[in-house]
């Protein structure tokens, strides 16, 4: 059996290289990209947790499934936002979206 | 044992392909990492005997988030635009930063915190049909909000993205 540290050190690691992905990458899809990379590593937590601490109770199951649905929505909506501000600023650099600085 | 294996080879080729995707330049290749990294997800889901959720994992995210993103990499001049470097100036801070945090988070892991030493149970064999019951059963009302979770990002990104001035 695979302890159950393996997969929590695997979704850490998921988890880090997402966020520097979130935090270093010109490119909002990019950005999007690495934050499904960091919901996936929760959702990898979810269900270590569920498998190895309640197999017979499904609360796992759900919340991993409830975190797979925001996390598709969340993807929706920021490629939409991504699209719109592509056509009124054409550019997809967060660095050049800086109509909010002061 | 054997399993071991598995898991270190699954687990090796999903952490590879993850960094990839937040270190290739090309934007449109990144995307394809990504794809590789959520099949090897799907494995890991698979090992933990999720079938359900790994079945889900390939379905939304293979099949329905990554195209969204490609189609979202295409409509945007991503793909062609200019070469201009793709990380930008505090990327040396952030990759210390990180380095930083997963240091701190294995530490925590393996050294800090004691894991009450489980012995996993088996899965129970209905473990699906318990699933389904439990969303529409205990689980009801989350299911229901995430249905119009669902409902209300659909109407939202397409009053988002259509072509129309708002």
């Amino acid at each position: 059996m695979i302890p159950l540290s393996w997969y929590l050190i695997v979704a850490a690691l998921l988890f880090v290289i997402g966020f520097y992905g979130a935090l270093s990458r010109r490119n909002a899809i990019a950005i999007l990209m690495s934050i499904e990379l960091m919901l996936n590593a929760v959702n990898i937590n979810f269900l270590a947790f569920w498998r190895y601490l309640t197999p017979e109770d499904m609360a796992g199951q759900v919340f991993a499934i409830i975190a797979i649905t925001v996390a598709a929505a969340e993807a929706a909506v920021g490629l939409a936002l991504v699209i719109a501000i592509y056509r009124s600023r054409d550019t997809v650099s967060v660095d050049e979206v800086d109509l909010l600085k002061g | 044992m054997v399993m071991r294996v598995v898991f270190v080879v699954v687990s090796l080729f999903t952490l590879v392909m993850a960094f990839m995707v937040v270190s290739h330049p090309t934007l449109f290749s990144s995307a394809l990492y990504l794809v590789a990294t959520f099949l090897g997800v799907a494995g890991l889901y698979v090992l933990l005997e999720a079938d359900f959720l790994a079945v889900v994992q390939v379905m939304i995210y293979v099949g329905a988030v990554s195209i969204l993103i490609i189609f979202a990499i295409m409509l945007s001049r991503g793909m062609m635009g200019k070469r201009t470097s793709s990380h930008n100036r505090q990327a040396k801070w952030v990759a210390l930063a990180s380095l930083l945090l997963a240091i701190l988070l294995l530490y925590f892991i393996t050294v800090l915190m004691r894991w009450p030493a489980v012995q996993a149970g088996p899965v129970p064999a209905g473990a699906i049909q318990m699933l389904g019951q439990d969303l529409v059963g205990r689980y009801v009302v989350p299911f229901e909000v995430a249905s119009v979770l669902l409902l209300v990002a659909l109407v939202g990104a397409i009053v988002l993205a259509r072509e129309r001035e708002i």
